[in-house]
């Protein structure tokens, strides 16, 4: 996907995110450290454009919920947790993340949200899944499913860390994905 | 997300043998953990199913207070033992009771002892990690850290500043892990004190001595005003306490000589009238309970970072992980 692909899917995932919560008023996004809060700012800007609201929006750094960190080793670098104004209380809570693989991040990214408070409900929402679940859980708004053969990867750029946007199909590397 | 993790070892004993690099990684962990304890649920899994061992043969409210808040917001669990209570007034050694610990399963000790090297004379004899909360004279770390995350808090920097410890340096390991930390950071450091309460050869470790505090107060930045020790004090290191206040206490008098405000830094307990007066305590530029604040951040920076596991995982995270 090139840049073009990404912004007409993320207009795409707005609509359906705020069709799906009858209209923005209650929504709330969070996205996961480091890429899935780039896509938020993008659905947040889209959802404004459309709308006319501004949507609350936070960030979520799973590292410390993580399932495998003493099999790994902690990562010396854990980003920032920061709620969304007003709260997740009662509110439509939309987690976003960059690829949906194994379903672990967002296992963690839900335990995390329920230490934070009681949300009305809570949907998913990735830029791309590319299969293979390891955990029960699905996404609620897709911008591509991709298939992708083991020893390949889905590498997602956003702005601030790769310099563009873009999705690509490469040989596997170091970068995670969730 | 996934940059090599920078291994710190098994076990903190002290700052002299850290890089300017581990250091970094301690301060950097530290800054997210602080907003967790800002959180209405105080409390993230990272340490589920650690046992963590407080082991405190010396008096301590703070330090063993903060480490304890740092485990139970890291969701380990924790046990506390102090010397009067436990086998050690019946004579077991130091070896023996972290061993019969050891044999309950434990996972890490945090020692504060009153002699210099019990926590790395313990590190080599368990397989357990083991964190220094202060030995004798020797070192005090996490402190050291807590001051240094204060000070970079503040100046959005360490390199270049020049930070002077002012008072008891002979009896004081906060001193001591402040100067090998500030130095591997690129601070300048200096001392300042009485000549009794300096220890000898100070100047080699490449800190500049200073012998009256208005000089230092011309100079610094920084000045971490430590604690009369008067505890170990026997005899003869002081006339009075009254002409220590006089001549070496931090006065708001002496401060308005400096030509920049200077940031006010003290490990704790204050002696209130003798190293530092009350105004200058409870002045805009202290930041004593800052320092408190960052030390449990820091602490569960330490923990975390320590629990890891072994050196080979490190190697593991440099292949990336699917989740």
């Amino acid at each position: 996907m090139d840049e073009q692909a990404v912004h007409r899917a993320v207009a795409r995932m707005a609509r359906e995110l705020v069709e799906q919560n009858e209209g923005p008023g209650n929504l709330a996004l969070l996205g996961i450290q480091r890429r899935g809060v780039q896509i938020t700012d993008l659905i947040r800007s889209e959802i404004e454009r459309a709308e006319g609201v501004s949507v609350p929006m936070g960030s979520l750094d799973i590292t410390l919920y993580r399932d495998d960190l003493m099999a790994i080793g902690p990562r010396p670098v854990v980003g920032a947790t920061v709620l969304p104004e007003g709260g997740v209380d009662e509110k439509a809570v939309v987690i976003v993340d960059d690829v949906l693989f194994t379903g672990r991040t967002v296992r963690a990214a839900l335990d995390e949200l329920m230490d934070f408070g009681r949300p009305a409900r809570v949907s998913l929402c990735v830029l791309v899944d590319r299969g293979e679940r390891e955990f029960p859980i699905q996404p609620n708004v897709v911008g591509k499913i991709m298939t992708v053969l083991s020893g390949q990867a889905v590498e997602v750029s956003v702005p601030d860390h790769d310099g563009r946007w873009g999705v690509d199909i490469v040989p596997h590397s170091s970068e995670a994905e969730g | 997300m996934n940059q090599p993790r920078l291994y710190l070892g098994k076990d903190l004993v002290g700052l002299e043998s850290l890089s300017a690099e581990q250091i970094l990684t301690i301060l950097d962990t530290a800054e997210p953990f602080k907003e967790i304890s800002e959180r209405r649920i105080k409390k993230v899994p990272v340490l589920r199913g650690k046992t963590i061992v407080n082991l405190f043969f010396e008096a301590s409210t703070r330090t063993r207070v903060s480490f304890e808040f740092a485990e139970k917001r890291l969701s380990a669990d924790t046990v506390n033992i102090s010397s009067s209570g436990s086998s050690v007034v019946k004579g077991e050694t130091l070896v023996d009771t972290a061993r019969n610990l050891e044999a309950m399963r434990i996972d890490m000790v945090v020692i504060r002892h009153g002699s210099s090297g019990a926590a790395k004379f313990l590190a080599e004899r368990i397989p357990s990690n083991v964190i220094n909360a202060g030995d004798g004279s020797h070192e005090h770390p996490t402190q050291a850290l807590l001051d240094m995350l204060t000070i970079r808090d503040h100046f959005a920097r360490i390199e270049g500043l020049k930070v002077c410890l002012v008072g008891d340096i002979l009896h004081s390991r906060v001193a001591r892990s402040n100067i090998y930390g500030l130095l591997a950071l690129g601070a300048e450091v200096a001392v300042c004190g009485p000549k009794t309460l300096l220890p000898l050869g100070t100047a080699e470790l490449g800190v500049t001595v200073f012998s009256r505090i208005e000089e230092a107060i011309q100079w610094a930045d920084v000045l971490n005003v430590l604690r009369l020790q008067l505890e170990r004090m026997e005899a003869g290191f002081l006339p009075s306490l009254r002409e220590y206040n006089q001549v070496w206490g931090v006065t708001r008098a002496k401060l308005e000589e400096a030509p920049n405000d200077l940031l006010i830094l003290h490990p704790g307990p204050m002696n209130r009238g003798v190293e530092i007066d009350s105004d200058v305590a409870d002045g805009p530029h202290a930041m004593i309970l800052q320092q408190v604040t960052n030390g449990v951040a820091v602490r569960m920076a330490v923990l975390y970072l320590l629990a890891g596991g072994a050196p080979d995982t490190a190697e593991v995270a440099k292949e990336g992980v699917e989740v």
